[in-house]
């Protein structure tokens, strides 16, 4: 009997070297004339165990980590394919501690089917949620999401099941169901990983939506940076055409709906929503000013649905499980489960889902393990290049909505990114003015025009030139982009530099560090 | 990655398939840089009398976004993230330490091999990332990325 040998297809696994770990198991059984089927899965999000070989055994799923080619050999050696001993033997998969205390929701199949296998997709609750939505009412669907408490992940945190609302009550010859997959935000990955192994899910999301509100045409704006996602998710909407999951009849029922996938093209501002309507439209991507909501007025002028691949990936748990259970896990407003991206300078860095409300000393000591250097951790971004930096001495804040907000900071796309004590901090409220100016759209002086002040002012200051006046002037600045942007890039990129300063006054004090 | 050298006939065949797509100008632009390695000149004139539009609406879309280039793509290019997760595993010193093996600098055009900062390949917990002619590599090294 062929043993089943699952190695990461991930990007990230790839990137240090999933692909000879894959190619060498395979040579080594037929060398040795052992029997094995090797499967490429996704990752299961502990990237730093990567590459994750996972052996099936009668006892269930063992994991071997992290596998380096050279250590291939040895692992047939201990007999792996019978879960032998071996100093990179992990045990069962599921009862690594760094699994066992995540609540997978969302991210319920990531890591554990083949991503291209729809009857693995099937046999691990797949397409329950879809087909119940194709027996039910517009009106019900929305009822569902809006009971479930879901809020966009994609950063602003508004509510799913309102947005679909407006498109459900808004009538026109055509609605559009856009997913946000343009991920800009340094420090997260949790919509790639996502894609590239369990897709399925997003379109059974998106496909949920669309029979929601009415919609039969939608798109996936995916950013060029993703090359293995943007592959995975074509193939996998071929096969969902072809096996009748999309089209012009889904699963039977008289819903139609097309997908299609647009790549992006290296700007960070067409991940704010309007900007990737323009950029779907096949414009430069400025920013539109609202209104119109896109809800009523979206790409090419119609009612559409906007939201981050999470968002939407989060529906299909809900219509199957139903909205209490969803809605049981959380705290306060921020309902259900977040998918936490642990990044930077971490020890035990990769995707960690879990109700919100856990603390962010939980999230980077006991799965993260403080720094990946050993040294002192000092500095804590969360929420990407637009969230506020943190110090060590706030690891007791609570990760949701508003506790993030209420400490001066923002949960965004949740991404937290750890710096050891060489960071500097000045130095980073100066790229975060310099990205801004970067990427800003263009359409409002402040933000234009701003960052490229900011970033000079913050320079001075380093450089120990009129420090008083220039970190007054600094924080002016910083008033009037966040009073006169248009949208949260040029909004909210005083937050950084402000929490910077705020948080780490020792680091502008003039006198470069270093 | 291996690209045609421009030419107009290449560029309608490439540019017909996409009569119908809603919106095309981008998708034009980026099929056309994705056959020949970059934009030529003429393609602009070429996309806004396919679809009927300004070439200076073709124009605006070519230069507004970073992936777009106007120059021919390098035999070798070397993009090194340099957003904030890789900066906190030393990408900064990376940049400095690739610029200095190959005495080049950072987005600057060349024609050999190119260094270009990039933001974030989603590849944040096992940085500093690069991509290598669209190979991801994670733990970047100088060793790694010049290999
Ligand atoms: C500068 C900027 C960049 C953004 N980038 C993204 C992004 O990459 N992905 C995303 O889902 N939302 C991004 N957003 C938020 C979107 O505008 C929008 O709120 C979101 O896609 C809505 O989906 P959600 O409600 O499911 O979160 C960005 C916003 C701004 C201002
Ligand atoms: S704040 Fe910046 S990015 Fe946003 S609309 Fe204004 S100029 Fe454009
Ligand atoms: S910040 Fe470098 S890969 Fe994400």
């Amino acid at each position: 009997m062929s043993t089943i040998i699952y190695v990461p297809s991930d990007s990230a696994a790839i990137s240090i070297g999933a692909d000879q770990v894959a190619a060498l198991i395979a040579q080594e059984a037929i060398k040795r004339s052992l029997d094995v089927t090797i499967i490429r899965n996704g990752t299961r999000g502990a990237l730093w165990l990567e590459t994750l070989v996972e052996v099936v055994t009668p006892q269930g799923r063992i994991a071997y980590g992290p596998v380096q080619p050279e250590d291939v050999s040895s692992l047939y050696e201990s007999d792996f394919l019978l879960g032998g001993a071996h100093p990179l033997a992990l045990g069962a998969t599921d009862e690594i501690a760094w699994f066992a205390g995540q609540d997978r929701v969302t991210y319920k199949r990531v890591g554990i089917i083949d991503p291209l296998s729809l009857q693995d997709y099937e046999s691990h609750g797949g397409l329950v949620g879809l087909r119940k939505a194709i027996t039910q009412s517009g009106s019900e669907i929305v009822a569902e999401v809006t009971a479930s408490g879901l809020r966009g992940r994609g950063g602003a945190g508004f509510p799913a099941g309102i947005k679909w609302k407006t498109v459900l009550d808004t009538q026109a010859d055509q609605k559009y169901v856009c997913c946000n997959a343009d991920e800009g935000d340094s420090g997260t990955f949790a919509d790639r990983i996502l894609i590239e192994a369990d897709p399925f899910t997003l379109i059974e999301g998106m496909t949920i939506a669309a029979v929601a509100v009415g919609a039969t045409e939608g798109f996936v704006y995916l950013r060029s940076e993703y090359p293995t996602a943007i592959t995975r998710l074509r193939d996998a909407i071929e096969i969902a055409k072809s096996a009748g999951v999309l089209g012009s009849s889904v699963l039977g029922s008289a819903h139609a709906f097309n997908l299609e996938v647009r790549v992006g093209a290296g700007s960070y501002v067409c991940g704010e929503e309007t900007a990737m309507l323009e950029s779907l439209e096949g414009k430069r991507g400025v920013v539109r000013s609202k209104p119109p909501l896109p809800a009523i007025a979206g790409l090419f002028g119609k009612p559409t649905i906007i939201n981050n691949v999470i968002t939407l990936a989060s529906v299909p748990a809900i219509l199957a499980d139903g909205a209490a259970a969803y809605a049981a896990r959380g705290t306060g407003r921020s309902l259900g489960t977040q998918v936490f991206q642990l990044a930077g300078n971490i020890a035990r860095g990769g995707i960690i889902e879990t109700a919100f409300g856990i603390t962010l000393e939980t999230l980077v000591k006991t799965f993260g393990g403080g720094t990946l250097s050993g040294k002192p951790l000092r500095a804590i971004q969360i929420g990407g290049p637009l969230g506020a930096y943190f110090n060590s001495s706030q690891l007791n804040v609570s990760m949701d909505y508003e506790s993030l907000a209420a400490a001066g900071g923002m949960l965004g796309h949740g991404g937290v990114v750890l710096f050891d004590d060489n960071v500097d901090l000045a130095q980073q409220a100066k790229f975060a003015m310099e990205f801004c100016a970067l990427e800003s759209c263009g359409k409002c002086t402040p933000c234009r025009l701003g960052s490229t002040r900011g970033a000079e002012t913050i320079e001075k200051i380093i450089s120990g030139v009129d420090v008083p006046a220039n970190k007054l002037l600094l924080l002016d600045l910083c008033e009037v982009m966040t009073d006169g942007s248009l949208c949260a890039m040029g909004g909210l990129t005083p937050l950084p530099v402000k929490s910077a300063m705020n948080n780490f006054p020792e680091d502008f004090t003039g006198g470069a560090k270093k | 990655m291996s690209y045609l050298s421009w030419s107009i006939e290449e560029a309608t065949r490439v540019l017909t398939p996409l009569k119908n797509v809603q919106g095309p100008v981008l998708i034009a632009l980026q099929a056309i840089q994705e056959r020949f390695g970059y934009v030529h000149d003429d393609a602009v004139a070429l996309i806004a009398e396919t679809f009927n539009v300004s070439r200076a609406d073709v124009h605006g879309v070519l230069t507004y976004y970073h992936d777009l280039r106007t120059t021919p793509s390098p035999d070798r290019c070397i993009q090194i993230c340099v957003a904030e997760a890789c900066q906190s595993v030393g990408s900064r010193d990376l940049v400095a330490a690739v610029e200095k093996k190959l005495g080049k600098k950072i987005d600057q055009t060349y024609s050999d091999v190119e260094i270009k900062s990039a933001y974030c390949f989603g590849n944040c917990a096992l940085g500093p990332a690069a991509m290598v002619d669209g190979q991801l590599i994670g733990r970047a090294s100088v060793e790694k990325v010049t290999a």
